[in-house]
């Protein structure tokens, strides 16, 4: 029995860990992509995969009761809701006339803008 | 009548879960707010297939799972081009055509791309979405002609 919520709560911690990289990856996407839409893309990784990962290891905390129904309601409506909210951002800047980059982004290297070398 | 019993359950359902009351006083009030709402639902007239979709269930489930593992694959693309040390993108604007028959298919399809990171729709058109990609390797029309089949069959599928 000990052993079963060991596994349970490792199998949890794990789930966590790897949302909270997602998220963290996701907020750093946002910070280093070029533009708006871009960066849009990087915060998508964190309504998806981080937010439903760290709901999925919170069901494993929670067991097999009404809480646990609830945390998938949760996820469930983060489904639903995050799409949405998207593209109304999405829709809403293309149609205030926002131009997306559509050129090819390759920055330099930051040791090479240091020293002022333009490739 | 079948939406009708089935929007009754689940909002009875909901508010079962969402409470967690077993005292028979605080059911009935669970009761009457249910038929509160139904009553509204019938008098706004918008009980069809598109608020109700639980009838479709049993192949939106399964679409969704395949959904979820696609969206896993493309995070994976997403995290890797945007984590790399020197960031190599060409954001790309496409038209993709659509193939629905119905306005809760074209909605399935237009919110799974957008659930996918790495591509946006930002535009609804007649027949197309303009669909916003982070990278020219995320636009293959393949992966969305294949999409669309899935959302559209799990959507509307046997109906015919």
């Amino acid at each position: 029995m000990d052993i079963l919520l060991l596994i349970r709560d490792f199998a949890s911690i794990a789930l966590m860990a790897v949302g909270v990289i997602f998220v963290l990856a996701g907020a750093i996407g946002v910070v280093r992509l070029p533009d708006f839409y871009t960066r849009m893309h990087a915060a998508g990784v964190t309504d998806t995969l981080g937010a439903e990962m760290i709901v999925l290891a919170l069901m494993l905390q929670a067991g097999f009761t009404l809480l646990s129904a609830k945390l998938l309601l949760v996820g469930f409506i983060l489904f639903l809701t995050s799409p949405t909210a998207t593209h109304a951002v999405a829709n809403a800047a293309h149609r205030a006339g926002l131009n997306p980059l559509l050129s090819r982004h390759q920055p330099p290297h930051p040791r090479d803008a240091e020293s002022g070398e333009k490739p | 009548m079948i939406y009708g019993v089935s929007l009754s359950l689940v909002l009875a359902l909901l508010w079962w879960v969402l409470s967690g009351y077993d005292k028979i006083t605080l059911l009935a009030f669970g009761a009457v707010s249910v038929v509160i709402a139904m009553v509204l639902v019938l008098r706004m007239r918008i009980l069809d297939r598109e608020t109700v979709p639980f009838m479709r269930l049993h192949t939106l489930i399964p679409y969704y799972i395949w959904l979820g593992s696609e969206i896993a694959k493309a995070n994976m693309a997403v995290v890797k081009a945007s984590l790399k040390p020197e960031i190599d993108i060409t954001p790309r604007l496409v038209r993709v055509p659509v193939k629905a028959d119905s306005d809760l298919a074209r909605c399935v399809f237009a919110n799974s791309i957008t659930l996918t990171p790495g591509t946006v729709t930002v535009e609804i058109e007649e027949d197309a979405f303009l669909v916003h990609a982070l990278d020219a390797s995320f636009t293959a029309p393949e992966g969305f002609a294949e999409m669309n089949l899935y959302s559209a069959r799990a959507t509307d599928g046997d109906a015919k």
